[in-house]
């Protein structure tokens, strides 16, 4: 998939800022979110969670809650298929425990009444006997001799032998011959680095209302990322076909990652089945901290070489991701995308997944990227400190352009590094004095993108506007750039265009809202679907016109002849067409399916400025400048609130937000007061440069930019922090208490 | 549970001594809702105290002395003629607790009832010397702030018992008072350590002070030691730093989620200093005023 | 069940209630205006700002039983007819909401604010909206729109 011939026009509608078709229903209230649907007849289903850690459930006791006039079903494990294998019995074992509870806050029964509060008292009916056992919360101790295992024989073939069970997939990438490269350098610093478990923090609870009959035919409205597959995982876990589960996604409140799995939707289908009416379930904030993803916490150790010049000889990085009680923390992004920014002679990344007694990780922006460049670009700023080098000009000089081979294998297409650096350091910002007390840091960071499954139709009105499906549920004003690049290849006005989230009965399978996809792939899809729909409006004029379709264009939303020697004909806008399309041959709809290939993978770089008080070892952010690749921003406004978002995301994981577990095993800190999440007054304005370095693999250029820009944060910012204090921060967030103990260190020597 | 909304103290009071099981008075519901929701605690009664009369006054005596209503939210408390003047060191203590809509509804009184080791109001009121108005079917009764309250969450009051008033002295002149605490956000978190300083100075000399901690202690701590460091002096480096120690040296923290027990003993010292330095220049101040 | 009358968007209301249930939840499930959120149910988000008598408040820490004879606004009362409010306007000219579900509470919020203070400072804008968080935009453009729309509605 080709970047489309050179355009010899400028961009009409891509590249402005209309107003999001959506944005009405937003401002006045009227917007339906996960929690604000409801049916009639409908119940209201709450869930009983694990107070251990880790225990064995000796039995589950629900008579007394049954016997209560409002409750109207039970269920617990024995009401889920019980033949699953996989991811897909992880996610059954996540979201309804089976012989043990392997987290606090692990789901062990659900009860749906007639009302919220009558269920939340019927939960207090349950009677569960657990025999506690043995616990591990923390990424290094779980893979000490002794730690207690969480899962026997979890661990899949590319774990080496020998290795503690607790580790469950192993990873390595990178060439070269490390140790010569280390020995051609004048000076290696070899660092470990630790950051603390944090979660997406979106401000909707995930909500759902779950309709099941007996025939087996079901609807589900909830919060999703994805209802493709959502519908998916939740028939194969309620065990019934796909098909017959119609899923239609609400509004969703914020997703970043953590809406991209089921939690709620297959206990409220169990819950609906059992007492044939809908269920509605909506989680508490507590609930969405004790239960649903929040990211890996990890442990890293990274060693680099650098020549006096500023070239990097060689480099290695240890990846301990633990993603909960569950496989599938992503340690191999976090080895993958650390070194990516470079070009490298000599790279060896490896990682280990391993468990704990948390609750399952879930995608968080840029899965294992933002923790991995932490660690890499703390140790760059080290180097350029003690060699007395420019931080941008040594990433720079070791940059990766178009042809370099990437340190996790892959030759790069065209990329936009080297222009992010460029931008970074001609901003006034960069040059900018800095105060006392303060003290600057800069960091780079990559994101792969992702393309995956995409299906899109584009539907003609008789008076000439355009109504466009989409699948891929609008997490933060996606629906405007589909309705302009539908606009911009149609060649009618934006207002024109209604994009629609279509339900899973509607459309052909997409895949989630993640990986930055949605802007590239739906996109791409829409353009194609509109092309589609071009081609069927040149053959209606083509058959009006008596002369062969080749013989039509397709220009500024006109058919016209394609030149002298087609005819002279007035041309006829698309509403003309669609005006009598009953009469010359039926509806006109364009459609496309694909799973592209060319998501582009992008790069930013930020600059950070903090400023610390050494006295009580609190670190502000007082001024922040994001420059990402965007490829082409369809909408700049939300393009920039992508980049904004990402970096308060990172100053929060920096500085404040993380897991706190208690020597019981359990969460501490399990609602906003103390999982501290960035408030306006924490935060400056955040400075944006969009660079725009096209994506040949999208018509018109797009990158995806959603996760990049929470990939260099931690890092930049633990880079001003340090340079601030003048002391290393190795271990994230640097939370007043961590930071003040190393100044204190460091001034005791 | 039940709610009532008694017009007048008298029904309150009886409602409150009639009422098996546990009964709650709600002025602004910050803590009282957020217990409810969380299922912590669940009273048999609550007894809404907005609608009986003076519960939602602030006033001040000819002498000076302040009374302020039980119900009388934050965002009020800064709009009171004076009383920012005579007790910015409160008036700050109240306005740092929650948002803007906490604001709106949580009192003083509230803050003392529920009692936390780390609440903002109750240092400052220890080291103000407050007193709290408490009506009883028994009758009327005073008590000092710091003689409340009993352990994490628990005060001394009787079943029935609600505090109608906060009440401060009458100022002389050269006193001021302020607190500050620390916070790892800008706002909206609990303190991790706070420290309320009130004092009088004469000719630039400290002649008076009292020194409160919060969030260092099971209990809001008073600090005579510390007060004893500065008295006397004016506020000289030697004096901020035996003010410092004393206070480090009363802590008695605890680790958790919010800070380390070094952590909040360090800046329990750093507190102190800065806010006897802010203090005491508020009362020079005032006494050249 | 308690027996409450009072005001919403100006217009006289009443509902039975469970002495339990919070205004926030009476404004939902009972008098279905869905506009104020529930992001934590213990008021640290101010997803679910509302007005009390004029007072910005987390309608989640109020008891519905507190509304006899209040008045109350929410977001589905910000809009005069076919005509927005100026900051629900800026808010959309301004792309200040991703995902849109803090937007409730924080234009509650700010309405609040710019009729106590007309001509806020960005400082001002950022400590009163402290209690309103959101997660998508990191409040850039949403102090933007404050301010945008305060310059408006001193001009008019």
């Amino acid at each position: 998939m080709a970047l489309d011939d050179l355009r010899t026009k400028e961009f009409r509608v891509v590249g402005t800022r209309p107003i999001r078709p959506d944005g009405i229903d937003k401002v006045t209230g009227r917007a339906k979110f996960g929690a604000d649907v409801t049916a009639s007849g409908m119940l209201h289903g709450a869930i009983l969670r694990s107070p251990h850690p880790h225990a064995r459930i000796l039995s589950i006791d629900v008579s007394r809650a049954i016997a209560e006039p409002a409750v109207k079903a039970v269920v617990t494990r024995a009401d889920f298929a019980g033949n699953l294998e996989g991811e897909d019995w992880n996610v059954l074992e996540n979201i309804m425990a089976g012989e043990r509870a392997l987290y606090d806050g692990h789901a062990i029964a659900a009860v749906a009444a007639t009302s919220a509060l009558s269920a939340r008292d019927a939960l207090k009916l349950i009677d569960v006997t657990y025999e506690k056992l043995p616990f591990v919360t923390d990424v290094d101790e779980a893979i000490r001799p002794g730690a207690p295992v969480i899962r026997e024989g979890a661990a899949d073939e590319s774990v080496p032998e020998g290795l503690h069970p607790n580790i469950v997939r192993y990873h390595e990438n990178g060439h070269g011959d490390v140790e010569k490269g280390f020995a051609e350098a004048d000076l290696v610093i070899e660092r470990s680095f630790v950051t603390e478990a944090t979660h997406q923090g979106y401000i909707e609870p995930h909500a759902c209302l779950a309709q099941l009959g007996p025939d087996g035919k079901g609807e589900l409205w909830c919060c999703t990322q994805g209802h493709f597959a959502a519908a998916r995982i939740c028939a194969k876990l309620v065990g019934i076909d796909a098909s017959q589960l119609r899923v239609t996604p609400s509004e969703i409140g914020g997703g970043f990652g953590g809406k991209t799995t089921v939690f709620i939707e297959p206990v409220a289908l169990a819950l609906s089945r059992k007492a044939n009416r809908p269920v509605k379930i909506v989680m508490s904030r507590s609930e969405v901290f004790r239960a649903t993803g929040p990211t890996s916490s990890a442990s890293m150790n990274v060693k680099i070489g650098m020549r006096k010049n500023g070239d990097i000889t060689a480099a290695e990085g240890e990846f301990r991701l633990q993603g909960g009680a569950f496989p599938n923390a992503p340690m191999e992004f976090a080895a993958m995308c650390a070194f990516a920014p470079y070009d490298l002679e000599h790279v060896r990344s490896r990682g280990w997944d391993i468990l704990c007694n948390r609750p399952k990780q879930a995608a968080y922006r840029a899965p294992g990227s933002p923790m991995g460049a932490f660690a890499v670009e703390s140790v760059i700023d080290e180097l350029c400190n003690r060699l007395k080098l420019d931080p941008i000009e040594v990433r720079l000089r070791n940059a990766v352009k178009e042809g370099a081979r990437a340190a996790f294998g892959p030759r790069f297409q065209r990329i936009g590094l080297i222009e992010t650096l460029e931008q970074a350091k001609a901003h006034p910002h960069y040059m900018a004095e800095l105060k006392p007390g303060q003290g600057r840091g800069v960091s780079c960071g990559f994101w792969f993108n992702h393309s995956g499954e995409t299906s899109v139709s584009l539907a003609l009105s008789y008076d000439g506007t355009v109504s466009l499906s989409v699948g891929t549920p609008d997490i933060g004003g996606s629906r405007a750039s589909m309705c302009q690049m539908a606009a911009e290849e149609l060649g009618i006005p934006y207002e024109n265009v209604r994009t629609t989230i279509a339900d899973t009965g509607s459309l052909g399978y997409n895949d989630i809202s993640h990986g930055s996809r949605v802007t590239y792939a739906s996109g791409l899809a829409t353009i194609r679907a509109a092309q589609d729909t071009i081609r069927k409006l040149c053959a209606r004029a083509a058959a009006r016109w008596e002369i062969d379709e080749e013989a039509v264009v397709w220009e500024d939303g006109h058919a016209r002849p394609a030149g002298p020697n087609a005819g002279e004909f007035e041309p006829l806008s698309l509403a003309a067409i669609a005006a009598d399309m009953g009469e010359t041959g039926g509806p006109i709809a364009g459609h496309f399916e694909i799973t592209p290939n060319g998501a582009g993978v992008s790069f930013a770089t930020h600059i950070v400025d903090a400023e610390v008080d050494r006295e009580t070892g609190a670190a502000k952010v007082v001024r922040y400048t994001v420059v990402q690749d965007a490829g082409k921003a369809i909408h700049p406004s939300y393009v920039e609130g992508q980049y904004q978002g990402g970096a308060v995301q990172g100053i929060g994981w920096a500085l404040n937000e993380e897991y706190v577990y208690g020597d019981d095993g359990c969460l501490q800190n399990a609602g906003f007061l103390d999982y501290r999440m960035p408030v306006a007054s924490d935060l400056p304005f955040i400075d944006t440069v969009i660079v725009e370095v096209p994506n040949p693999g999208h018509p018109y250029g797009v990158r995806g930019v959603g996760e990049t820009s929470i990939c260099p944060p931690l890092a930049a910012i633990a880079n001003a922090v340090s340079n601030a204090a003048d002391v290393r921060m190795t271990h994230l967030p640097m939370s007043p208490p961590r930071l003040l103990k190393a100044i204190q260190e460091k001034e005791l020597g | 549970m039940e709610y009532a909304a008694p017009a007048t103290l008298d029904n309150a009071l009886a409602l409150a001594h009639e009422t098996d099981g546990q009964v709650r008075f709600l002025a602004g519901g910050t803590d009282v809702l957020v217990q409810l929701r969380s299922g912590l605690f669940e009273p048999d009664l609550v007894i809404d105290i907005k609608q009986i009369p003076g519960m939602l006054d602030v006033t001040r005596s000819p002498e000076g002395a302040w009374t302020i209503g039980a119900a009388v939210p934050g965002r009020i408390l800064g709009t009171i003629e004076g009383l920012r003047d005579d007790w910015p060191g409160i008036v700050e203590a109240m306005e740092l607790i929650g948002s803007t809509q906490i604001q709106s509804r949580a009192s003083l009184v509230g803050n003392l009832c529920n009692a936390s080791p780390a609440a903002d109001g109750i240092p400052a009121m220890v080291a103000a010397g407050a007193t709290v108005s408490i009506a009883g079917v028994d009758g009327l009764r005073t008590a000092e702030v710091a003689d409340i309250l009993m352990a994490p969450g628990q005060t001394n009051l009787k079943k029935g018992e609600i505090v109608t008033s906060i009440d401060l002295p009458a100022r002389v002149a050269g006193s001021a008072d302020a607190y500050l605490r620390f916070i790892p956000r800008t706002e909206m978190d609990i303190a991790v350590a706070g420290c309320a300083v009130n004092l009088t100075v004469k000719d630039s000399q400290v002649c008076t002070a009292r020194v409160s901690l919060g969030a260092v202690a099971p209990t809001v701590l008073l600090v005579p030691d510390a007060a004893t460091a500065i008295c006397g002096t004016c506020l000289d480096e030697t004096a901020l730093n035996d003010l410092a120690a004393a206070c480090r040296a009363a802590c008695r923290p605890i680790d958790d989620k919010r800070g380390t027990v070094a952590f909040r003993t360090d800046i329990a010292g750093v507190l102190a200093r800065r806010a006897a330095i802010l203090a005491y220049r508020r009362a020079q101040e005032r006494e050249s005023a | 069940m308690i027996h409450v009358k009072m005001k919403v968007n100006g217009d006289p209301t009443e509902f039975l209630c469970d002495p339990r249930e919070t205004m926030l939840d009476a404004l939902r499930d009972r008098l279905n205006l869905t506009g104020a959120k529930e992001g934590c149910g213990t008021g640290d988000c101010g997803a679910c700002s509302i007005l009390l008598d004029g007072n910005v408040v987390c309608s989640c820490l109020v008891l519905a039983a507190e509304g006899q004879d209040r008045e109350i606004e929410t977001v589905e009362g910000m809009a005069a007819g076919e005509d927005l409010h100026p900051l629900q306007r800026k808010f959309l000219e301004h792309a200040a909401l991703q995902c849109g579900v803090c937007t409730p509470g924080i234009l509650v919020a700010a309405k609040a604010l710019l009729e106590r203070v007309p001509d806020p400072t960005e400082s001002e804008i950022r400590y009163w909206l402290a209690g309103n968080l959101c997660r998508c935009t990191g409040y850039d453009k949403i102090v933007h729109a404050v301010a945008d729309a305060a310059i408006e509605m001193r001009s008019t």
